[in-house]
């Protein structure tokens, strides 16, 4: 038998250790750990080892589920009628106009997608406060693609061991052979990446036709290339130095997360203190942790989870995974490594009883201000006028006195229709006494006027409101312009202004 | 030749600097970053072979591409003009109805219209055509010369006093100045004037200036003072002055006789280009 390891004993002894049947031990030591930290440093290069369980199979099934959302979306078609794109998810430029499925927001609209980014930020504010950083493990895209990209340079050079040993092999037609079919395939994916991105800006099929003949924009071209560029730069051979050295999340998250958030958690009262284990040995008066350092040696971030929650841990649950079956396989309880809580830790530690509090004042604000914000958009949403208008008034000149002494203020009106057919529109003015109003283009007219706008379109409009001489009650009046469809049952009004100088 | 002096401690080649027996050590640059050096120059000397590079004595180096930023702007005005054309053809022969019933074509015209009139007229007119002493609103209802769309469009191409041989011609003759009337018969005309308006006026003055309006100004701004627009004269009984409103800015005009000019348009701007300010003038509120 090989002694595989030693461990020192408080009074300083030191006892050659054997590794406990069918464990696997590894000489690996964390990237970050605290002995060896530097102000400059080159990349510990990490060579994660594949591991199977259930928090690996939910990363599958995550990593599936993501890219299939990335990948498929632009293709599901929504039918809007002849005139609006076909695509149910569709950002387009050219037009102005964002298709969500069933929503269709225009660019005065874009307090929607401020909404949607608080309600993200807050969610996973919520979340983390709930469950730690669920995003950064399971559905960030940095971590769904350096996953894939490390399942395919596993399938290639092999595990954790084969890759540490290739790394360091001189470039023999074989290495360079492993290398290239690896880089090809990462650049694949990142071609396939940064194509499906244009999809969202355009009709998907007819943008692949022009695509691959040649014949799509630069812009196109060039946005496909800059993420193919980045995802294999990031996904391929930037991996986790982005979430360490990169992504403001990690530091937000360590001022944001408390005692009570669930985390990935060694159960330090549990393992400590820790070393090797014999086959038959006695489990009394020591932890359960055997210091195999498998943990380790599966994170795709290359930190020990035992040094305790860290800035570097995306709390992916991989060692969970690789722990667990150290566990069973020594015989002890599952979970040494497991989703916890520090404040239980510590309550373990007194001797107290585990407790999860997820209702606290944080989650209960957080919740808050979730239930607010989606309840103000959805209201807004639901009672969206399919017409609106905006009254710009003419600042120069500000008014125009006529030859026999009416005053005539100019207002660019617009109309809009957001609705998938023509209609007639109805613009009526109240709240002065005009004595004539004129579009230009329509000529005079008589309230309320019709105006006929196109499908989905805003019509401007310049109107001129003409007041008599007689008829000037003050300096500044104020007026209402309103538009209305023809039975009347929408009406949009808003407030302006009519001037008339010096003369009341 | 000269010796190297190798550092004894870090093993490196030093410059042979020393001082107080500190010596500078002479680190070598990172090969790659070496390399982007020889690949800028590399580059340098790439861009003077393709692009317009040198400065010669009468000329510079028009480099392999023969690029130029002058020649871009100028294929990019053609394209612009090549991808206006067919709207600008159907400005050219719609009436100003057909363009008023033509949504697109009318906005077409007054944007052209309004980037025009910045650029050329605004300088006298003002940005919003408010006009100012001297120089006519081209907002109201107020015409010298007529507000139709065709009156607006003749005005802009032939100019006011210009150098056109078909001009819009019209002058106010200096009655004081050079000496018509007496100044006593100026003043009197001054408060007849002013009467026209509808202003309270000397009645005495009005009365002796009554004959000397129908034999000096009614011929052209009518016996009633209604103005003509025939002959450009402004109409003296509404409330818009050109020159001023003031009973001195109506002596002073009298007496004067000032007359602004307007340029002509014609050869400067296309036919197009004219009818597109046009209509936009037109569009301001005043058009008839």
């Amino acid at each position: 038998m090989n002694v595989l390891n030693t461990i020192v004993t408080r009074n300083g002894q030191s006892i050659p250790v054997l590794a406990a049947e069918g464990v696997a031990r590894s000489e690996v030591e964390a990237s970050n750990s605290a002995a060896n930290r530097q102000l400059y440093k080159s990349r510990v290069p990490i060579y994660p080892k594949e591991v199977d369980g259930r928090y690996r199979r939910l990363k599958w099934a995550m990593m599936a589920i993501t890219l299939s959302i990335y990948y498929l979306v632009p293709w599901i078609r929504w039918d809007r009628g002849p005139l609006a794109p076909h695509q149910a998810v569709l950002v387009d430029m050219a037009h102005e106009r964002l298709y969500f499925f069933f929503i269709e927001i225009w660019p005065q609209e874009v307090y929607y997608i401020t909404g949607l980014l608080i309600l993200a930020a807050v969610s996973l504010f919520l979340i983390n406060a709930l469950f730690g950083r669920l995003w950064c493990g399971y559905s960030c895209p940095q971590t769904v693609w350096t996953d894939l990209f490390i399942w395919v340079e596993t399938r290639i050079e092999g595990d954790r061991n084969a890759r540490s040993r290739l790394a360091a092999a001189p470039w023999t037609p074989s290495k360079i052979a492993k290398r290239a079919a690896k880089h090809a395939i990462w650049l694949m994916f990142a071609v396939a990446t940064g194509g499906a991105w244009v999809f969202y800006f355009a009709d998907a099929p007819s943008l692949l036709h022009l695509f691959f003949t040649g014949s799509a924009s630069v812009g196109t071209y060039a946005t496909a290339a800059g993420l193919t560029f980045t995802t294999y730069w990031l996904g391929g051979l930037m991996r986790e130095q982005v979430c360490t050295y990169m992504c403001p999340w990690p530091r937000i998250q360590a001022a944001m997360t408390d005692l009570d958030a669930l985390s990935v958690t060694y159960r330090r009262d549990r393992g400590e203190p820790r070393g090797s284990h014999k086959k038959g040995e006695s489990w009394d008066g020591r932890g359960d942790c055997i210091d195999c350092k498998q943990c380790v040696a599966v994170c795709p971030m290359g930190i020990d989870i035992r040094d305790g929650a860290q800035l570097e841990c995306i709390n992916c649950g991989l060692c969970i995974d690789a722990c667990d079956d150290v566990m069973h396989r020594v015989g002890r309880p599952k979970g040494l490594i497991a989703y916890d809580t520090e404040a239980n830790v510590l309550r373990r530690l007194k001797g107290e009883k585990s407790r999860f509090r997820f209702l606290r004042p944080r989650t209960a604000l957080y919740a808050v201000v979730i239930l607010v914000v989606g309840g103000v958009m959805l209201t807004s949403l639901a009672t969206r006028h399919t017409l609106d208008l905006g009254v710009m008034r003419d600042r120069n000149p500000d008014y125009v006195t006529l030859a026999d002494g009416a005053v005539r203020n100019g207002y660019t009106v617009s109309v809009m229709n957001r609705t998938d057919t023509a209609r007639d529109l109805y613009l009526d003015i109240s709240g002065v006494a005009a004595r004539s109003v004129k579009i230009i283009g329509l000529g005079a007219v008589t309230l309320p006027a019709k105006v006929s706008v196109k499908a989905d379109k805003v019509r401007s409009l310049r109107v001129l409101v003409t007041v008599a001489k007689s008829e000037l009650k003050s300096t500044s009046q104020s007026l209402t312009f309103s538009v209305s469809d023809a039975d009347k049952r929408e009406i949009h009004a808003t407030h302006a202004v009519f001037i008339s100088g010096g003369q009341p | 030749m000269h010796k190297k002096d190798i550092d004894q401690i870090s093993g490196t080649e030093t410059t042979g600097h020393e001082w107080d027996g500190i010596k500078e050590l002479d680190t070598p640059m990172p090969r790659w970053w070496l390399g982007t050096f020889f690949a800028c120059i590399a580059w340098a000397i790439g861009y003077w072979v393709v692009m317009p590079a040198w400065p010669l004595l009468n000329g510079y180096t028009h480099g392999l591409l023969n690029h130029s930023q002058r020649d871009d702007v100028t294929a990019n005005l053609v394209a612009l003009r090549a991808a206006r054309a067919a709207k600008e053809h159907a400005l050219t022969t719609a009436t100003l109805p057909q363009i008023q019933a033509n949504p697109d074509l009318l906005q077409f015209a007054l944007a052209e219209g309004k980037a025009t009139f910045g650029d050329n007229c605004a300088a006298c007119h003002g940005a919003g055509a408010q006009g100012a002493r001297g120089y006519p609103n081209l907002n109201d209802d107020v015409w010298l010369w007529g507000g139709t769309l065709v009156d607006i469009q003749h005005t802009i191409t032939v100019g006011v006093r210009s150098t056109s041989p078909d001009t819009r011609q019209s002058q106010m003759p200096s009655f004081g100045r050079d000496a018509i009337l007496k100044p006593e018969q100026v003043d009197d005309l001054t408060e007849y004037v002013v009467h026209l308006s509808g202003r309270p006026a000397d009645a005495t003055a009005v009365k002796r200036a009554t004959p000397l309006f129908a034999q000096n100004c009614a011929a052209c701004h009518g016996p009633a003072g209604k103005g003509n627009r025939q002959m450009g004269a402004p109409n003296l009984t509404d409330n818009e002055w050109l020159y001023g409103p003031k009973r001195e800015d109506i002596h002073d005009q009298i007496w004067n006789g000032h007359g602004g000019v307007m340029p002509t348009w014609g050869g400067r701007l296309s036919p197009e280009t004219i009818k597109a300010l046009a209509i936009y003038v037109h569009s301001l509120g005043g058009g008839e």
